[in-house]
Parts: structure tokens; C-alpha cells; sequence
């Protein structure tokens, strides 16, 4: 079985900047690992890199055994993709959307309409299958495009963002499948700002900032070894103190 | 960068973006068949027998027949034109730049290509019914019979893919909408006066009969209309190879700016 994921000195430069400079990591099969880091620390863009989306201007990227991006397409078919700002055709239902995008993957109408039940049950938009994209509430087009994600049985998915914009009980409910998914043995990469999301499905962490990962590490680990004294004596520390003393409390961007 | 420039990879996958297209379109066909043969009926029957009928009946610079099959037979090629460039321009741009539909289609297993290759043969499939539609009326009317009119079909499908593709090189540039009043008034409303659609190109002074020869509408009109007359075309395979070309070329830079623009 392939590495899901394997990523050596990826570099990408927009203008005169370098927003990914030098990041390599690697993903386990069946493990959750996280990309946390400021806004505008480059992980859409690695991300997209991974993908095949944006083109990088030099390094190594192997994609569920694919070298990436000149062989991304194939690599795709055994990956589901959560993009930061949703994409989801306005011209068609809940329902149709699955349909149509299950077709780009080359599956027959029979099969995915066999899915499309247990999909929208996944993301709780069974009363929603004929409803048009733009009826639908931001957290509602967020799990449908989660549930989009999977309408190929991927391998692999690869997460931007999965949470942001759902509230509290749609946020759990979504933890709860992604670990259901992990169960079943899928490898996740995700991007998230929530650090109990963080601490809850990853085994492995990677913090970047300025285009490159400056810790890596199990969550625990990353902890203990940056965080000696919790900054507050009403608590145990947690991510969020190691993100702030490595990325700093001043506001990016 | 250059990479961007290597030749497009036409792929069978393509038909899925076709069908996606299909399927937003049969939820509204009706509406828009009939919009699409308004405006060239208008047209054809305001000029064809208000302007025709100042005209002898028939006139050996309209082929030796009437003004209004004349001008039928060029409207079938003005109208093919109109519905394939508004279907590259603003349709697919609404759904590459407002609807992030392309975007979408390339996180499942398609590449930039199979979106482009499949806009292409929808915008081309789009207009070949609103030139057949007209085709439909002309042959209702009477005024073509001869089997050879068939083989406008083949002929209208490809004048849409050649003018679908220069098309798709603006929605590739477009920075919006507003961008296309410039691609019609520039191009396609001076091209239907200069292309044989309203008056023979003979008309034309010599320096615009030049320049003529270089616009595909020209060359459509000139496959179209004897075909419609029941007559072999001249030189057909020099007006073939013309469309051809405009269309690979253009294609390719569309697929390439495209690209550019995408996935940078
Ligand atoms: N297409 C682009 N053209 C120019 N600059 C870009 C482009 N995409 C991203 N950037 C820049 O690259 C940097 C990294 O952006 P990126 O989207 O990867 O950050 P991020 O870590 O995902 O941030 P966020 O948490 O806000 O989503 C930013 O400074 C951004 O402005
Ligand atoms: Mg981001």
C-alpha cells in the first residue's frame, strides 16, 4: 500500500513572496494529521499544491502513489477534497450534486444514486435532497460538500477548513463521522483554527507559519515540550498556548 | 509558465461537463429554444420580407432565388454564431468565475482540459440547435428541399466549435462581463455585415472582400448557403480546413489561458 501523502521542500512564490517555502511531511496510512497555522501561513496552498490545483515551482509531491501534479488526475480518484470556500454546482439540489459529481468520477448513475441515501444521511441533509444549493444554509453547504467528498469512496481526504462556519452540533457531528471515517481505516489531512478539533482527531500535528512547519509532533508531545508552565493556574495547558508562543500573539496578515 | 502552453489532452471525459450542462439545460430548454429562434426570425422575416419585397423576386445576386431565402440561408450561420459565442462568453463565465463550477468539477478526477474540451463541444451542440431550428423553419417554408441541406448539420455543428472556442479565450481573459460588449461589438456584429449573411460579399469594397476571407463566418456561408440551394459547394475543403484550424488553434489558447488563469 502506497503513503497516502508524501510531500519533500515544496516551494511556491506569488510575486516577490514565498508563501510556501520549503515544507515536506509525509501522512501514515489511516491516520488524522492536522495543518494548523495563522492566516496566510500557506496551507491552502500547500494544500492545493498536494492537489494538483495550483502548480508549484519546484519540489516532490507523491499523492496515493502518483506523482503529483503530473499524474494529479489519476491521484484524485482515490481522494476526497473539502476546499476552503465551497464549490458546490448552484445550478442543481442536494441531491444532484452528488449525482453530477459522482459522473466526473467515471461511477454509473446506478451506483451513486445507491449512495446518495446514505451520503445525505451522513451529512444530516436527508430533508434537504431536493433543495437548490442556494436555499441552503452555510453549515448545511459545508457538510454537503463533506458529504461530496465521499461519494467516491476515497482513500484519502484532504480537508480545508472542514468546521469553519458550523455551528456547535453541526461541529460535533462532523467530528464524530471523521473519526467514524478513520475507523473504517481513511488517512485525513485537514487544515483547522479550532484547536479542540485539532486535539480531538489528529494524531499528528504540523504548525506552519511564514511557509514553513516550525513544529511537528503528536499534540501531547508538542505540549509538553513547549509549554513548561501552564500560563494559567486554572488550567492544564493546551494547543492553543503552544500556538500562540510559537506563532506569536500579533495579528497576521 | 510554458507549461501552460503544452497541447490541450482532449479526453472522452469531457462528455461528463457536456452532460452536466445538458442536465442544467432540459430544466429550462423550452424558454430558451424559443428565445434562441426569436431574435433571428425577427430579423429574417422583418428583412427577408420588408426589405425583400422592394426586390424583384429573383435576383441572380442572391443566387437567382428570393432576398428572403438569401438571407435565411445566411441567418442559419449568424444564428449558429450568436448562440455559440454567448454560451462561451457569458455562460461559461458565469459558471467559471461566479458559480466556481469549474472549480468544483476539478476536485473530482478531471483536469482543466476535460472542463474546457467539454465547454467547448456544449457551447458548439447549443448553437448546431439554434442553427437547425432556423433550418427546420427554412425547410417549413419551402424554401430549401434538396437532400443536400443535410449536410449543413455536420457544417453548423462545426461552425459553433469554431466560433465556441475563440469564445472560450475571452471568458479565459474576461475580468468581467462587461468585457464581452467589446468581443461583439468588435467582432461579431462587424463580421455579420462583412460575411455574406445580408448582402453577397461581391458588394463589399475590395480592401473589406480581403478581409472577409479571413473571418470564419465567411467561410460558414459559404459551405451553408448553396448547400441549402441544393448545390455542391466551391472549393469545400479550403472552408472546412478554415473552420478546422480556427478551431484547434483557438482551443489551444483557450485551454492554455485557461490554465493560467486556474491554476497558478
Ligand atoms: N492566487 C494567489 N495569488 C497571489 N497570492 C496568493 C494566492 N493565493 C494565496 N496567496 C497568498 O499566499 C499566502 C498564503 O495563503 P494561503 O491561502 O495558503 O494561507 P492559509 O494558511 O490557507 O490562510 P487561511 O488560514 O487564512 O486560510 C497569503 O499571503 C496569500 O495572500
Ligand atoms: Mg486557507
Amino acid at each position: 500500500m502506497a503513503t497516502p501523502l508524501e510531500v519533500i521542500d515544496l516551494r511556491k512564490r506569488y510575486g516577490g513572496r514565498e508563501v510556501v517555502a520549503g515544507v515536506s511531511f509525509a501522512l501514515q496510512k489511516g491516520e488524522c494529521f492536522g495543518l494548523l497555522g495563522p492566516n496566510g501561513a500557506g496551507k491552502t496552498t500547500t494544500l492545493r499544491c498536494c492537489l494538483g490545483l495550483t502548480v508549484p515551482d519546484s519540489g516532490s509531491i507523491t499523492m496515493v502513489g502518483e506523482p503529483v501534479p503530473q499524474r494529479a488526475r489519476e491521484a484524485r480518484l482515490r481522494v476526497g477534497i473539502v476546499p476552503q470556500f465551497d464549490n458546490l454546482d448552484p445550478d442543481f439540489s442536494a441531491a444532484e450534486n452528488l449525482l453530477v459529481f459522482g459522473r466526473y468520477f467515471g461511477l454509473d448513475d446506478a451506483t451513486i444514486r445507491t449512495r446518495i441515501p446514505r451520503l445525505l444521511e451522513f451529512a444530516g441533509l436527508t430533508s434537504k435532497a431536493a433543495v437548490k444549493i442556494p436555499q441552503l444554509s452555510g453549515g448545511m453547504k459545508r457538510r454537503l460538500t463533506l458529504a461530496r467528498a465521499l461519494v467516491n469512496d476515497p482513500d484519502l481526504l484532504v480537508l480545508d477548513e472542514p468546521t469553519t462556519g458550523l455551528d456547535p452540533q453541526a461541529r460535533r457531528l462532523i467530528w464524530d463521522r471523521l473519526q467514524g471515517l478513520l475507523a473504517e481505516g481513511k488517512t485525513i489531512l485537514l487544515t483547522t483554527h479550532f484547536m479542540e478539533e485539532a486535539e480531538r482527531l489528529c494524531q499528528r500535528l504540523a504548525i506552519m507559519d511564514e511557509g514553513r512547519i516550525i513544529a511537528e509532533g503528536l499534540p501531547q508531545t508538542l505540549i509538553a515540550q513547549h509549554i513548561s508552565v501552564s500560563p494559567s493556574s486554572l488550567r492544564p495547558a493546551n494547543l492553543e498556548d503552544v500556538f500562540l508562543k510559537l506563532t506569536g500573539h500579533e495579528l497576521r496578515d | 509558465m510554458t507549461a501552460n502552453f503544452a497541447p490541450p489532452i482532449l479526453s472522452w471525459r469531457a462528455i461528463a461537463v457536456w452532460r452536466r450542462n445538458l442536465l442544467v439545460w432540459r430544466k429550462r430548454s423550452i424558454p430558451t429554444i424559443l428565445g434562441n429562434l426569436a431574435d433571428p426570425m425577427i430579423y429574417m422575416f422583418g428583412l427577408g420580407y420588408g426589405l425583400g419585397g422592394l426586390l424583384p423576386a429573383a435576383l441572380p445576386a442572391f443566387g437567382g432565388g428570393s432576398y428572403i431565402a438569401f438571407l435565411a440561408t445566411g441567418t442559419v450561420c449568424a444564428s449558429t454564431m450568436n448562440t455559440a459565442s454567448f454560451e462561451a462568453l457569458y455562460a461559461a463565465f458565469s459558471r467559471m468565475h461566479d458559480q466556481k463550477t469549474w472549480e468544483g468539477i476539478i476536485n473530482a478526477p478531471m483536469a482543466l482540459d476535460d472542463v474546457v474540451f467539454g465547454e467547448l463541444l456544449w457551447a458548439a451542440a447549443k448553437a448546431s440547435l439554434s442553427g437547425i431550428a432556423i433550418l427546420i423553419v427554412i425547410w417549413a417554408l419551402g424554401l430549401t428541399s434538396s437532400p443536400l441541406a443535410l449536410w449543413a448539420i455536420p457544417v453548423i455543428f462545426l461552425t459553433g466549435l469554431a466560433f465556441a472556442a475563440p469564445g472560450l479565450i475571452f471568458t479565459a481573459l474576461a475580468p468581467s462581463y462587461d468585457f464581452f460588449m467589446y468581443y461583439f461589438t468588435l467582432f461579431i456584429t462587424p463580421m455579420t455585415f462583412l460575411s455574406g449573411v445580408f448582402f453577397p460579399l461581391d458588394r463589399l469594397p475590395e480592401g473589406m472582400q480581403m478581409l472577409s476571407q479571413v473571418l470564419p463566418l465567411t467561410h460558414a456561408v459559404a459551405l451553408i448557403r448553396p448547400l441549402l440551394f441544393g448545390q455542391v459547394p466551391e472549393l469545400p475543403l479550403l472552408h472546412v480546413g478554415v473552420l478546422i484550424v480556427i478551431t484547434v488553434f483557438c482551443h489551444w489558447i483557450a485551454v492554455a489561458l485557461t490554465r493560467r488563469r486556474l491554476l497558478s
